[in-house]
């Protein structure tokens, strides 16, 4: 038997930075074997001698080799990795926890409501569904964050609002002293932008623990069905492998039962949004 | 095996043996109280204690344990730490021996825990049937006064003499490794029978929820929006000291040190405990569990409700340590539950 809180020896081929406050690795496990996760599913990341953090995986399983991760700086374990460099090791637990419908909804339409730093854990599904494009009907996303400076993946977004096969709709709360020429306003100000098939459309939200309530009422006001709505949240999850009691929600474990959960599977829990 | 019968000096010896062939923990006195700590000789042990400072849960799930080992210089090494040593708990009460069992379900369920799993198959357990009561406990109330698996002997005092039973072939053969016995007569049996039957008895009068065990959880969530919590967690200092002392909380929190030498380290879990101001909150600094009533409700629901789903029974033994380490004394189930039941 293999201990559980033993983590796999990985590197870190690249880096790069998103924002001020975000960083983007790429990781290879040290057995070069992948990692073998689904959409929406977290690793437990080591830096020896600082501790360990639950970090969302952010790359589509379609991507053989190696991995992607995308850092905030918020604490010791994650301002510590912000200092490592291209070459150096860490060590991987998981992948843990529930995933994304990838399966459920192929051939049905997909509405990506992403805010801020929900697009790490969302990008994960949204680059499997482009790279099974043909298998997934209608595929809408909204972005949303702060203000331009803290938007990530610039590129990537920028070829998605090029795409004829994706809806990309984006909003910044608040321009600052940028030149943004796009949507001004909180995400939720995208939704009469959309007309949607609520009986077919499946809703995919992450992003900070405020956005939810907002967005679930804008989804629900679509008609979209509570067990059509998925949330990823975001927990202390300390060990991963829900024993050490830290990420309950109520009964649940959140990295166990979750960090996705369908709607209609935690309206009934106080504690979940 | 029959019940055999240790005379009391049969049982100083075999507790003499078994400390000469390995570690012994026993109940021993402590400042007016009672504590397991290592047995250096079988005069120090108490078998007539109501209740011990700590369960002997430290034991299996120590308060401190290593996970893994580093290496950051001169390249990263890591590798998993499972200690085990074998050690025999002597004088583990059936309220205790219940929490045990719980443990044992819970960290071996969907993913093993190699390092709790482990230290218990390397533990042998001498239980002992409760010759008297704290004035806090209501082991009774949560069906708790005795326990039928989990040991590897059963000890009962008789009055001079101590009945002897094995839960385990590792008991039995323990026994005759270590100790002499007699043959329990018809007499013993019955005075064995009517011993055991009396412990349900021990606990307080007043030491009794009014309600059975299967009812509880129903009263909680009929509760849950209570004002009792409220007013209740206004009292709390969130010191945690309910969480510290339970035999049945095993939250953990992980650490690391990096030795001084700076060339690695190692990863060990210690006891965390949901009452805790910081045990929910996040590296964004969110905390899940912010407000004290949230946290202080979330330990009746987990032991009563959340692992209920789990273990099929509460995570409660009714130990009452929970209520006697209480300052305030907000957290004595037996009160929480009738008053619960009072309430319109």
């Amino acid at each position: 038997m293999e201990s559980i809180y033993l983590p796999e020896l990985a590197t870190i081929t690249k880096v790069a930075d998103l924002t001020a406050t975000e960083k983007f690795f790429e990781i290879k496990l040290g057995s070069g074997r992948d990692l073998g996760h689904k959409p929406g599913q977290f690793v437990e990341v080591s830096v020896f001698g600082i501790g360990e953090a639950p970090i969302s995986i952010s790359s589509s399983p379609s991507k053989k080799g190696s991995f992607e991760l995308a850092i905030r700086k918020v604490g010791n374990v994650t301002n510590a990795i912000h200092q490592m460099k291209p070459g150096a090791t860490v060590g991987i637990r998981g992948p843990f926890g529930t995933n994304f419908p990838y399966e459920e909804t192929k051939g049905k339409d997909l509405l990506f409501v992403a805010g801020g730093i929900g697009l790490v854990p969302a990008r994960s599904f949204i680059n499997y569904v482009l790279d099974n494009r043909k298998d997934y009907n209608r595929v809408i996303i909204m972005f949303g964050c702060r203000n331009p400076k803290e938007r990530l993946f610039v590129d990537e977004l920028a070829s998605w609002a090029k795409r004829s096969d994706i809806e990309y709709l984006e909003t910044v709360d608040k321009p600052l002293d940028t030149d943004w020429k796009g949507n001004c306003g909180v995400i939720t100000t995208l939704f009469p932008k959309v007309t949607i098939d609520p009986g077919k459309t499946s809703c995919i939200v992450v992003g900070p623990p405020i956005m939810y309530r907002f967005v679930l009422k804008e989804a629900l006001d679509k008609k979209i069905p509570k067990n059509q709505i998925y949330v990823s949240l975001e927990r202390r999850m300390k060990c991963g492998v829900g024993k050490c009691g830290h990420c309950q929600i109520n009964g649940l474990y959140c990295c166990q039962d979750g960090p996705v959960f369908k709607y209609s599977d935690i309206t009934g829990l106080e504690e979940a949004l | 095996m029959a019940t055999m019968i240790l005379t009391k000096q049969n049982l100083t010896d075999f507790v003499e043996s078994l400390i000469k062939s390995g570690a012994v923990v026993g109940v021993q006195k402590k400042e007016g109280k009672f504590a397991y700590a290592p047995l250096k000789k079988a005069t120090d042990l108490t078998l007539d204690y109501d209740v011990t400072l700590l369960p002997p849960k430290k034991y299996i799930m120590p308060q401190w344990e290593t996970l893994i080992k580093f290496k950051v210089k001169p390249e990263v090494k890591v590798e998993g730490v499972v200690e085990s040593d074998s050690i025999t708990i002597l004088g583990v009460h059936p309220y205790d021996l219940k929490a045990i069992n719980q443990l044992d379900r819970l960290f071996e369920e969907k993913n093993p825990d190699e390092n709790y799993l482990k230290r218990r198959a390397a533990t042998i357990i001498i239980a002992l049937t409760p010759a008297r009561a704290s004035k806090w406990s209501f082991w009774t109330s949560m069906d708790s006064a005795s326990v039928d698996k989990g040991y590897d002997l059963l000890l009962t005092d008789l009055g001079g003499k101590y009945a002897v039973e094995a839960g385990t072939p590792k008991g039995e053969a323990l026994l005759k490794k270590h100790a002499k016995t007699d043959q329990a007569s018809p007499d013993d049996i019955k005075k064995l029978q009517s011993v055991k039957k009396s412990v349900k008895d021990l606990c307080a009068s007043d030491r009794k929820i009014k309600a059975a065990v299967p009812e509880l959880k129903s009263i909680l969530l009929k509760k849950r929006q209570s004002k009792l919590w409220e007013d209740k967690a206004e009292k709390c200092y969130s010191c945690g000291s309910c969480n510290m002392i339970c035999p049945t909380c095993y939250c953990f929190d992980v650490l690391e040190d990096l030795n001084l030498d700076l060339q690695g380290g190692r990863r060990y879990r210690l006891w965390d405990g949901c009452q805790l101001e910081d045990f929910a909150k996040i590296g964004s600094g969110e905390n899940f569990r912010e407000e004290r009533m949230h946290r202080y409700r979330h330990r009746f629901y987990r032991k009563w409700d959340y692992l209920f789903e789990k273990l099929s029974e509460p995570a409660c033994v009714g130990c009452g340590r929970c209520s006697s380490v209480c300052l305030p004394d907000i957290t004595d189930p037996v009160k929480i539950f009738n008053s619960l039941k009072e309430e319109k």
